[in-house]
């Protein structure tokens, strides 16, 4: 084929993906790297790209601590009760220490952040989050990453790490290609941030016709991260917990403001409170130190999101829906109503046309809410990500292994969605992590640990076959059928979406399971899947764009395994509301008080799976 | 389909094909003009529709649930630093105009070249701070949080 090999070589960070996380690592590396080769690559236009294209109207984590509203401690506590225990609390701990220094200095950017006209203080949403202006935050992110790295690779859709051949485990760059010109990228590179972002897309969502892209999670999340960094062996944790979102029906606009800000609340059909009468059945669940209705007057906890979710979800099951967010009532105070309009056209501009649509005036009427499919991801409400070194001064010795943010695969870091046991998180901690990640990163060289790295020839050619393969398939079987797309040697891209959604959907508690899921449907869930890995090598791309679908969906798979691998090795119900095990309908506190590890040998792609301990912020 | 060119606006420049985060605005090579080619893949994250100098571009909410007859425009201005948004519903009995700031300063001014700032010393690369910390923790005297100023541990076992 004609495309060329571009080689960028002599790189000392190559940042991949500059979303949140991306961003806030290419801009830091500049600082600890100052004559450091700093390079990103990025699939689409650092501009508008990853999660927050759009923009956000709140940034949902802030301490405060300025304001002396809240410690890091704090907020660890409150990661850890919303998920269940399983979190990794030195790296909450480290993210949440540092945090208020990324916010202080987006707004020296000049990012529009409110402020509390009595108290001077940020203005607060809930007890973590602050509103924001953010129309421009993905553009103003991309302005500092510019000005920091030193060459920015728009439109590369990275496909594979590259592995140093001098020493095993270690990562010497990565490879993909140009969606616009279609050629080869290689850059050699002796340390790797990963910052590609989370995974939407993944189990058949609620709309399958047009509406299909109106995932709650970008619909370009496509798992990349995941993909990448499972691809070269490291080691992921806690990839069973995915994230079911209650929100608005359809357009799945956000409703945190809603709730915190607006102060709305739900009902069920006919008008009446639901969730308490769920607590007594949900208790015997998952035991009363996770869900205390009596006590939580006095210790101001949570209630886990999953757990509300779970009230949702049953109340409709009775029979009682559709819920409603009561916005009547808010909606009358002009202010108010204005917040809620500007809330999606902030972040999500699809629900502010639906409800233009369909005649929804949130003044005169209670729109329905609903429980989205299940994403994979590690920044909101829940922690699927790579297996990750913390900071020295806080993480017990079995999660050190010398540089904070380091994946199991040396010289390979993460940040964002690609970090494990990090939930809550979100726009701001993912930034911090990837400052966190660049700073590591950037001693991994200069301890001179990235020595010595060698990428043959043969390494290139072999990923660039591979890259290339879809394209060569559709070229040679294209002209053996008449028109259009069934044949019998190649799938498209779209057709191996469908079938992974379906799959996931039906055997890994997708929706029209309820969530549900046990061991004999995850064991034929991995079967198919092993189908379709094998289909997957058959992938017919017709053109550079579709060659772009086909490696989202060949990194949607690699994630799909590792939660499928995940969820059977859990048995117990961690998270209802998120997925149930009807086999172990039970939270077991007793076996699994763990978190889960994972790792698929690159060879072979065998999984073998492991229990981490959970170590846990204690007053001393 | 979710984004939508008019064909008597749009003059083919490309600045929706460079932005679109999900690479589907494509340009049609019989008309010379934009268009979206997977629909079925659009967030209407309106990135383009800021994006496109003419104003060629709209969205019609997707054909699964939003029944025709609505509109919600945008008008971004980086000089003004505000984003304006027009709102009409199906039935006409709304017609909002809401608008916000999108920055507070000129565009990347207030951004530091860190290749210009001093250098890290030996004793800040050994620490756990960041980039200007501790000064934007913040501004004041506190320092970086650790356990044992905190009086806390990591403990293994079932804590809540
Ligand atoms: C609807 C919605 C509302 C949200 N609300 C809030 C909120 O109010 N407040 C808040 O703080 N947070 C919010 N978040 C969460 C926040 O957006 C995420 O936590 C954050 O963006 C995660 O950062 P990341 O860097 O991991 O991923 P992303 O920001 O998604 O970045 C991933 C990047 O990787 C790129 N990429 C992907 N694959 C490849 C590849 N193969 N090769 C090269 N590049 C690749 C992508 O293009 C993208 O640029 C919201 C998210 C959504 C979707
Ligand atoms: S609205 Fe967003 S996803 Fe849709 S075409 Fe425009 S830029 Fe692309
Ligand atoms: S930006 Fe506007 S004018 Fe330019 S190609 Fe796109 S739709 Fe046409």
């Amino acid at each position: 084929m004609a495309y060329q090999t571009i080689i960028e070589d002599d790189i000392d960070i190559l940042v991949v993906g500059a979303g949140l996380g991306g961003t806030g690592a290419a801009f830091e590396a500049r600082y600890w790297g100052k004559d450091k080769k700093i390079v990103i690559a990025e699939k689409a236009n650092i501009h508008r790209s990853g999660a927050v294209a759009q923009g956000l109207y709140a940034i949902n984590c802030y301490m405060g601590t300025r304001f002396g509203e809240n410690k890091p401690e704090d907020h660890v506590r409150y990661a850890r009760i919303d998920l269940m225990g399983m979190v990794r609390e030195d790296l909450l701990f480290d993210m949440a220490r540092h945090v208020d220094s990324t916010v202080h200095q987006f707004e020296e950017w000049g990012l529009p952040i409110m402020r509390n006209p009595k108290t001077g203080a940020y203005q607060r949403e809930g007890r973590w989050q602050i509103m924001i202006h953010g129309e421009s935050y993905k553009p103003i992110v991309a302005e500092a990453a510019k000005k920091s790295a030193d060459k920015v690779y728009n439109r590369i859709c990275v496909t594979h790490l590259l592995m140093d051949e001098s020493r095993p485990n270690r990562v010497a760059g990565a490879i993909g290609f140009n969606v616009r010109t279609g050629n080869c990228h290689v850059f050699k590179a002796k340390a790797v941030i990963v910052a590609a972002g989370g995974a939407s897309n993944i189990f058949k969502p609620r709309s399958v016709g047009e509406g299909a892209g109106r995932v709650w999670y970008a619909p370009w999340s496509s798992g990349s991260a995941y993909g990448l960094l499972i691809g070269a062996g490291a080691k992921m944790t806690q990839m069973e917990n995915r994230i079911v979102l209650a929100r608005f029906k359809d357009g799945y606009g956000p409703v945190g403001a809603y709730f915190l800000h607006l102060k709305t609340y739900t009902q069920n059909g006919y008008g009446e409170e639901y969730e308490s009468k769920w607590w007594p059945q949900l208790q015997q669940m998952v035991g009363k130190e996770y869900l205390d209705p009596d006590s939580w007057h006095l210790t101001h906890r949570p209630i886990p999101t999953c757990l509300r979710n779970h009230a949702l979800i049953s109340e409709v099951n009775a029979g009682r829906g559709p819920i409603h967010m009561v916005t009547m009532e808010a909606f009358q105070d002009p202010h108010l109503e204005e917040i809620g309009w500007h809330n999606f056209l902030g972040m999500t501009v699809g629900q502010a046309v639906l409800w233009a649509a369909t005649d929804v005036d949130p003044k005169n009427e209670n729109p329905e809410l609903t429980t989205s499919e299940p994403y994979v991801m590690g920044s909101h409400a829940t922690g699927c990500g790579a297996w990750c070194s913390g900071p020295e001064d806080v993480s017990p010795p079995e999660y050190f292994w010398g540089y904070n943010r380091m994946t199991t695969v040396e010289g390979l870091f993460g940040a964002g969605d690609a970090v494990g046991g990090t939930p809550h998180a979100f726009s701001s901690g993912s930034f911090t992590e990837g400052r966190l990640a660049a700073k590591a990163a950037c001693k991994y060289i200069d301890d001179g640990k990235a020595e010595g790295i060698r990428v043959s020839d043969e390494q290139i050619n072999r990923r660039r076959a591979e890259i290339y393969k879809p394209l060569e398939h559709y070229r040679i079987y294209r002209n053996e059928i008449t028109a259009g797309t069934v044949n019998p040697n190649y799938i498209t891209p779209r057709q191996g979406l469908d079938r992974l959604q379906k799959l996931m959907d039906e055997y890994c508690g997708g929706v029209s399971t309820n969530y549900m899921t046990n061991e004999k449907l995850l064991n034929i869930g991995l079967k198919k899947l092993k189908y379709l890995e094998e289909d997957l090598e058959k992938l017919g791309a017709e053109n550079i764009h579709e060659l772009l679908r086909a490696w989202e969906l060949k990194h949607r798979h690699l994630t799909s395994e590792a939660v499928m691998h995940h969820t059977l090795f859990r048995k117990e119900t961690r998270w209802p509301g998120y997925y149930y095990r009807g086999d172990y309908l039970k939270l077991d506190d007793e076996n699994w008080h763990v978190l889960t590890v994972s790792r698929r040998d690159p060879e072979t792609g065998e999984y073998t799976m492991e229990k981490a301990p959970c170590y846990h912020l204690v007053e001393d | 389909m979710p984004t939508f060119v008019y064909m008597t606006r749009c003059d083919g420049c490309g600045q929706c094909v460079d932005i679109c985060p999900s690479d589907i605005m494509h340009i049609d090579t019989t008309v010379r003009r934009a268009y979206n080619i997977e629909p079925n893949m659009c967030w209407e994250c309106y990135s383009c529709v800021k994006a496109c100098p003419h104003n060629a571009i709209d969205v019609r909410g997707y054909a699964d649930f939003a029944p025709l007859g609505h509109s919600v425009r945008v008008r971004r201005d980086e000089e003004k630093g505000i984003v304006a948004w027009r709102i009409m519903f199906r039935n006409g009995k709304k017609d909002m105009t809401l608008i916000a700031p999108i920055t507070t300063k000129p565009w990347g001014q207030h951004i530091p070249k860190l290749k210009e700032v001093d250098a890290p010393s030996k004793e800040m690369r050994d620490s756990q701070l960041l980039y200007n910390e501790p000064k934007y923790l913040r501004f004041d005297e506190g320092g970086l949080h650790t356990l044992e100023a905190a009086g806390l541990k990591m403990k293994q076992g079932v804590f809540y």
